[in-house]
């Protein structure tokens, strides 16, 4: 029986990775994700024949409540607010393997046992905490500034300090249970701690590098209960969330240390200098511009998320289509608040996905556009990054919008974004601005087709 | 003889190499399905609570295991189906 389980676990580690390899193209992605969930159905009995399971009544209660949860918000949550399920999805796995690695707790252990308990539960403790502040930052159920106080370093390292000897004294008295509790309570500090001094902007590089967490914790509480299913399956998402990770601080131009450790905005004076003036346009003046336009290319950012306008998007671009039109969508890395964030939503609309470019593909054609269309972007834009030194973002590679012919801004009002950086954008020659809701400005300009 | 923990390392070493070629290669468009699905995946652990939760002794590491399946099954079951009502959405133009 106990070899059938281990085989078992070879198959489900197999289906896993070919899940994965699916997901390669929007084509094969569905397919890929059920193998997956296959994966886990095999594993999931195989690991229910384990014959020092006396009763069943308990996995059944917390499977029931699981499930019930889990399927309700799979259902509900909304396609602009899957930054805050991803978050809280990351906490509930850090502090699923923070239980499964103290319950592993057995005076007898390895000290290299001891070793990984301890890992499980640091890593899943700062991983259950720090997603649950990411969350609320998302949420905007506490505010989603970075927050910084005097002292802040001094306190983390006493904390790391306070993790690192208690663990050790563990290791080596693993009787007295209570060392695992500190490390436990200085874990879920820890985590809070580390995520309150990131700002807004930044959490696509947190959530990613929680998500890439959340697997380590399942890693190691699989060194911890002897399981290598969870070892294969935990470093697959410790992996994944580690590139992600990666993707996003270079589309920022940022090193990681420089998120985690520096509240954004408080290193660098922003020396950026603004020539020319604003230049308003109406809805009216705007449909001018737009019927007589053969290619246009919309480039959206957290702002078409919060105005919820990605459906009204979608009509416009099909109105233009109609009209002879070519259009394309231009997807920054870090548009919208978590990796790939923009595409969710346009899908969502019914934008086909061969239309939805990268940066580095849109970019050379954007000479050729008539009319770009800044919906919600800001810093991403930004051709401070490219031209002016002095500028906070001076590196971050951009979509080069001001190389279009005309560019129409779609902007609230002229306050400034998270970051407070002067964007010259909106003063260039070929600049419009279309003050007002994303949703209504758009709505406005689908009306003037009809 | 040598011991468990050798092997589990060399999987687990292996097993990052094979991570990374293998996340590398999923477009941009699908990094959201891809974290979510993550989530899912990292729910595995239910499957080391699971012996906990059915251990019988009602003792702290049998609480601690229900407690366990109850959160990994959460992302088991919502991570997949959330990332199946994305994948879903993406369409070929004309489809």
């Amino acid at each position: 029986m106990d070899n059938l389980i281990q085989y078992s676990y070879i198959v489900a580690a197999a289906l896993f990775i070919l899940g994965l390899k699916k997901l390669g193209s929007p084509a094969t992605a569905r397919r890929g994700n059920m193998l997956s969930a296959g994966a886990m159905l095999l594993a999931i009995v195989a690991a229910l024949l384990d014959q020092g399971i006396v009763e069943y009544q308990w996995i059944l209660i917390g499977f029931a409540v699981g499930a019930v949860i889990g399927a309700a918000a799979a259902r509900l949550v909304e396609m602009t607010s899957m930054p805050e399920m991803v978050a809280l999805f990351n906490g509930f796995g850090g502090l699923a393997s923070l239980l499964v690695g103290w319950a592993a707790l057995d005076t007898g252990a390895t000290t290299f046992t001891l070793i990984t308990i301890v890992l499980s539960v640091l890593i899943g403790g700062l991983t259950f905490t720090g997603s649950l502040i990411a969350y609320g930052k998302l949420s905007e159920t506490i505010g989603s500034a970075a927050l910084m106080f005097k002292g802040q370093q001094v306190v983390n390292s006493l904390i790391v300090l306070g993790v690192v000897a208690s663990a050790v004294m563990f290791c080596i008295e693993p009787a007295n249970s209570q060392w695992l509790y500190i490390v436990i309570g200085l874990a879920l500090l820890f985590g809070i701690m580390a995520v309150i001094p990131i700002g807004g902007a930044d959490m696509p590089v947190v959530i990613s590098l929680l998500n890439s967490y959340s697997g380590l914790a399942a890693c190691a509480a699989g060194f911890a209960i002897n399981n290598n299913i969870l070892i294969v399956a935990g470093s697959l998402v410790g992996a994944s969330g580690i590139i992600l990770t990666q993707i996003m601080c270079k589309a920022m131009n940022r090193s990681l240390t420089n998120v985690l450790f520096s509240g954004f905005g408080s290193v660098t004076d922003d020396t950026t200098e603004v020539e020319g003036e604003i230049k308003p346009i109406s809805v009216e003046d705007a449909y001018y511009v737009l019927e007589a336009a053969s290619n246009v290319a919309i480039v959206p950012g957290y702002g078409m998320a919060v105005a919820q306008a990605q459906h009204v998007v979608r009509e416009l671009q099909e109105l233009l289509e109609k009209n002879g039109c070519e259009v394309n969508f231009g997807i920054h890395p870090v548009a919208g608040r978590m990796p790939g964030h923009m595409n969710v939503l346009l899908a969502e609309a019914d934008v086909p996905y061969e239309q939805l470019l990268e940066m580095d593909e849109i970019n050379p054609r954007m000479e050729s556009v008539d009319v770009c269309i800044v919906i919600g972007a800001n810093d991403v834009v930004n051709p401070a990054a490219r031209e002016n030194e002095g500028s906070p973002i001076y590196g971050m590679p951009i979509i080069n919008v001001d190389q279009a012919r005309t560019v129409f801004v779609l902007k609230r009002s002229m306050a400034s974004g998270f970051a407070g950086i002067a964007n010259p954008l909106f003063y260039k020659d070929n600049t419009r601005m279309l003050f007002g809701d994303a949703k209504e400005s758009i709505g406005g300009l689908v009306r003037e087709f009809d | 003889m040598i011991a468990t923990e050798v092997f589990l390392t060399l999987i687990l070493m292996l097993t990052i190499f094979l991570g990374f070629e293998l996340i590398t290669k999923v477009p941009s468009t699908l990094h959201t399905p891809l974290m979510s699905g993550a989530n899912a995946i990292s729910g595995i652990t239910v499957v080391g609570a699971i012996s906990l939760a059915g251990n019988g002794q009602q003792d702290l590491a049998n609480w601690l295991g229900a407690g366990a399946v109850a959160l990994a099954s959460i992302n088991v079951v919502g991570g997949y189906l959330v990332t199946d009502r994305m994948l879903a959405m993406f369409k070929k133009k004309g489809s």
